[in-house]
């Protein structure tokens, strides 16, 4: 069974370069741009280094013992030997893997206490405060200082911790931007909080992991890191330019439908936090009815049409870049 | 409702579909009638409470559903091998990735699991049969009414589409209104009393029904498994009871349990569901284990390396099971404190995983490896269950999960675990305790068809979603621009999921020419093995064993063997006790069908009526007084002649 072998130690040459290689090419968790990301990416680098040794352990001997044992025709009459087993080497092999979950559950613990933080160096200035509202299939972003909203974009600026305060308009939805640190989940009712941090200015994707329904492949939205006074300049430009959000037009928003981006002057804060209830006089679940058949397919350009068809689509403002495709995380 | 809501409609893939199922039932039972096969169907089937044809069904459906769930997968792969498809709309997409995980896990991986269970454990331990046949016959008919109640659900009324997890609120009733997922919350709460029945049954059989002189550490390693399998069962199930029984009260009578509105708590289903879901993954992960180390020690000419700590890793990750259900949502904010504690649990159960490993390789080290195909599964399970093992461990440390979780990295991560750990066991299981079921073997020549191609496209599709997922692709996503670099690796995907549909063919062609061809002259020991399943005839005969075996140590089979203490002596024969077939499992199940079928469309008058005819099958069961009847001496005498030549 030369065949059996060789296959596998061409599977074993194959993926461990590849794995390896990833640390270099652009695999996006491979590329942090902050600090978050970057400890956690040193963290999964440290695990790879443990998990390749025992991968090539365990193919080593596999591959050895395997192809040394196999039957032959003129070794027809061995008899393979009765053995019950080795004390010394079942506690080897006990001792062994008790000591790589010590050695790599130290580091964990202490990645996962540092990115619950403002990241070391950050600290001597305030973080910026973003409320994250998710929504089918929609991600609105409120800047409660500033005093104005987004809905599919998120500008921030570089080399501050950014303070995500994160809740849901219903569904569970999980916030992710993989280049600048990992996911958490929003929920209706109750608010989780993320730190990150952006070292250079810069354009990342970012999305929802968490699946909420027929809009979800579309849940992606662009971060977009500014320098700081580029960051203000933005700021100052919305307030000179964008309408208020009244509350008529945030209940159309948060109806079912994939829609594009918009900018406002206020935020929905003034009148309800989706962190502490309400949501429920927003939920109407008609429209998640599926009739299948007459059922609308997309248009081109890659939206859904929401079941209403009061054309939620529409109400795109100024800001009418379209949120997919060119979100793109390698810059 | 008017008919077009009750049929789906509208889709040419569905009343495609429909208008097969239809043919096909029609060309069923045309084909039974005109066989003249009714009776047969019946009294050999049908109401069958022999261990072994139960298995046998078992494995029967398993087959069917696991074709279900591969068209699924492979309808999957389709739609995102390019960007921007428009094979299958959003909608589509998402009920088929939650039936193609649902089936797969409860519909495929447990009745294949269960089945072999069926036909293997009473032989090897000795046993005429299960504790409690009868409940046995139930088990099998609520599984199988469930799998078709849930199959029904893509031509009737519309498949469920919140993912096997079904996580809420997205499951209830305000975002998900149709009747999909009532047949979620419905059909896997029938299929789940036939598991703990299960559960149940084969406790007791276990613990009360093994050979005189089979110990507890004398008892093979697939009946360990299969026993600490069954206690998982029993602790877990009802969890899952309790929290789809909190679905359906959500959903069909307005409760509050999970729901947004009225202080309902979504978070309570997560953690319900995983607690009974980690679980269920070594529930249908042990028995394999179990299987694999039967056939490295058949095949490898030795006994297992170190039973007694392969014992002692089985009972401890049963224990740890029950306490890592968290790291499947580090990421709902949890305190960092409660993250750390539940991955070092995670953690520690690699430890134990990794015993095994090594007792498997050192069984096969100065052994005499022949590579059946039983065997090339087992082989090929030891580095493929690694690397899931390993990307476990990767995901069991929460804050690298923070990167990984719900993204392609964690599908890949769970079919390195599920595909060879289930899958190729039961292949290996397949070609191993074939004979045992019909008396031939399958082909060794296809089967490496099936081997290789099954082998090779396995991880053609499952490597490079580990790196789209380390590249920021999320799970269930069914569709994807250009530009993000995916689509190399998920083409590449596609194409090995044909290569391994190619490999599950090949299986289904060698099982058919198996049949016709294969000899059949193979005596009651094909594979030189060595526990007592192998010491009566092959097939089975319908009682076992005519007389009970004595076991005095492990591998008893290899023993008397080598003794030659295999013949039977005419005078140890006595007439043996066999339980009647009976007619009111395949009621109970059917009725327990018909009262979910009405409960998924919320036809509460018609489901209270139907569900007289449960109380008359329990009633009828209650007072059923049948006590078995006894084969004669002379018939057992004649059966064992056929095969052993002349009793002693
Ligand atoms: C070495 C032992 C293992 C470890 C440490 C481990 C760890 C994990 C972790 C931490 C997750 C959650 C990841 C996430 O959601 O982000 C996970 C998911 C999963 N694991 Fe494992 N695992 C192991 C073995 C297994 C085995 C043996 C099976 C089944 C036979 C299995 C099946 C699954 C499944 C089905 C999921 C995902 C379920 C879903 O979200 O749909 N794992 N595993
Ligand atoms: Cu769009
Ligand atoms: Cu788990």
């Amino acid at each position: 069974m030369l065949k059996f072998k060789k296959g596998m130690y061409y599977l074993l040459l194959l993926s461990m370069p590849l794995f390896l290689a990833g640390c270099e090419s652009k695999l996006v968790v491979f590329d942090p741009q902050g600090p978050i990301a970057r400890s956690l990416t040193d963290l999964i680098l440290f695990s790879i280094i443990f998990m390749a040794i025992i991968v090539l352990v365990v193919f080593l001997l596999f591959g050895v013992i395997v192809w040394k044992y196999r039957a032959r025709p003129d070794n027809k009459d061995y008899e393979p030997p009765e053995e019950k087993g080795s004390h010394v080497l079942e506690i080897i092999w006990f001792v062994i893997p008790v000591l790589i979950v010590i050695a790599l559950m130290i580091p964990t613990a202490i990645t996962i206490y540092e990115v619950e933080d403002i990241p070391e160096g950050y600290e001597d200035q305030d973080p910026l405060v973003v409320h994250v509202t998710s929504a089918d299939w929609k991600w609105i972003f409120s800047y409660p200082e500033q005093d104005i909203e987004t809905v599919n974009y998120l500008n921030i600026p570089a080399n501050r911790a950014i303070q995500f305060k994160m809740t849901s308009a219903g569904t569970m939805q999980s916030f992710w931007i993989p280049s600048l640190g990992g996911q958490k989940y929003t929920m209706a009712n109750m608010q989780t909080n993320l730190f990150l941090v952006a070292d250079k200015p810069g354009s990342y994707m970012g999305r929802n992991t968490s699946f909420n329904g027929k809009g979800y492949a579309h849940m992606e939205f662009e971060v977009l890191a500014q320098s700081p006074s580029d960051f203000d300049e933005w700021v100052e430009e919305v307030k000179n330019t964008a309408d208020p959000l009244e509350e008529e037009k945030y209940a159309e928003i948060l109806k079912p439908g994939v829609i594009g981006r918009m900018t406002f002057n206020n935020t929905h804060l003034d009148w309800i936090d989706h962190a502490h209830g309400g949501s429920d006089q927003y939920i109407d679940s008609e429209l998640y009815r599926i009739t299948h058949g007459d059922e609308e397919h997309e248009e081109t350009d890659g939206h859904e049409d929401s079941e209403n068809k009061e054309d939620t689509n529409e109400v795109e403002t100024e800001e009418e870049a379209d949120v997919h495709g060119d979100s793109g995380h390698d810059q | 409702m008017s008919l077009d809501e009750f049929f789906v409609t509208g889709d040419p893939l569905i009343l495609a579909s429909q208008i097969a199922i239809g043919l096909t039932m029609i060309g069923l039972i045309a084909l039974v009638t005109y066989l003249k096969r009714w009776k047969w169907l019946w009294s050999e089937w049908f109401t069958t409470v022999d261990h072994k044809k139960i298995g046998i069904m078992y494995i029967l459906a398993g087959v069917l559903m696991f074709f279900r769930g591969g068209v699924d997968g492979l309808m999957m792969k389709a739609q995102t091998s390019r960007p921007n498809l428009e094979f299958l709309d959003a909608q589509h997409y998402d009920e088929i990735f939650t039936t193609h995980g649902v089936i797969m896990i409860l519909f495929m991986a447990m009745p294949m699991l269960i089945g072999i269970m069926n036909v293997v454990i009473p032989l090897q331990i000795g046993a005429r049969d299960v504790a409690f046949p009868k409940l046995n016959a139930l088990s099998f008919w609520l599984f199988f009414v469930a799998a078709m109640l849930f199959n029904v659900s893509f031509v009737i009324g519309g498949s469920p589409d919140a993912g096997w997890t079904s996580y809420f609120p997205l499951a209830g009733k305000e975002f998900t209104p149709g009747v999909g997922n009532n047949y979620y919350a419905i059909a896997l709460q029938i299929a789940g009393i036939g598991t703990l029945a299960t559960g149940i049954n084969f406790i007791v059989t276990i613990v009360k029904m093994r050979a005189p002189g089979m110990t507890w550490m004398k008892m093979p390693m697939f009946t360990w498994t299969s026993l600490v399998t069954s206690i998982i069962i029993v602790a877990a199930f009802p969890i899952f009871t309790v929290a789809l029984a909190y679905m359906t009260l959500d959903r069909l009578f307005g409760t509050h349990f999970f729901t947004v509105a009225a202080g309902g708590d979504p978070m309570l289903w997560l953690n319900l569901f995983w607690l009974w879901g980690h679980p269920e993954v070594y529930i249908v992960v042990l028995p394999a284990f179990g299987m694999f180390s039967e056939v490295i020690a058949t095949f490898a000419r030795k006994n297992l390396y170190g039973y007694k700590s392969m014992v002692f890793s089985v009972v401890g990750i049963a224990f740890l099971s029950m306490l890592v259900w968290v790291h499947h949502f580090y990421t709902m904010g949890n305190s960092a404190s409660v993250n750390t504690v539940f991955s070092l649990t995670t953690m520690m159960i690699a430890i134990p995983t990794g015993v095994k490993i090594f007792n498997w390789l050192f069984t096969l080290r100065k052994g005499r490896i022949e590579f059946s195909n039983a065997m090339l599964w087992s082989l090929a399970f030891i580095p493929c269950f690694t690397i899931g093992g390993v990307t476990g461990v990767m995901l069991a440390m929460a804050a690298a999960d923070y990167q990984y979780h719900n993204t392609m990295f964690l599908v890949a991560h769970f079919h390195y675990v599920l595909i060879p750990g289930v899958v190729f066991a039961v292949f290996a299981g397949l070609y191993y305790w074939w004979p045992k079921m019909f008396g031939f073997k399958l082909s060794e020549k296809i089967g490496k068809w099936h081997f290789w191609l099954f082998v090779i496209g396995f991880n053609l599709t499952f490597m490079p979603m580990f790196f789209v997922g380390l590249d920021g692709m999320s799970r269930r996503m069914y569709t994807y621009s250009e530009g993000l670099g995916w689509e190399g690796w998920l083409g590449f995907s596609a194409v090995g999921s044909i290569v391994m549909a190619a490999g599950f063919a090949a299986l289904c062609y060698n099982i058919y020419w198996s049949f016709r061809y294969a000899p059949r002259d193979i005596g009651n020991d094909p594979w030189n093995a060595r526990t007592l399943e192998w010491a009566t005839a092959t097939p089975a005969p319908h009682y076992n064993f005519a007389k009970i075996p004595e076991v005095t140590r492990l591998d008893p089979y290899w023993d008397m063997k080598k003794k030659g203490e295999t013949g039977l002596k005419k005078s140890d024969l006595k007439p043996v006790h066999m339980p009647s077939n009976s007619w009111t499992p395949i009621f109970l199940g059917v009725a327990f069908g018909v009262v979910g079928f009405f409960l998924v469309f919320e036809w509460f008058t018609l489901a209270i009526i139907s569900s007289i005819g449960i109380i008359i099958g329990l009633v009828a069961n209650s007072f059923d007084y049948d006590e078995g009847y006894h084969i004669p001496v002379e018939e057992l005498e004649e059966e064992e002649r056929a095969w052993r030549g002349d009793l002693k």
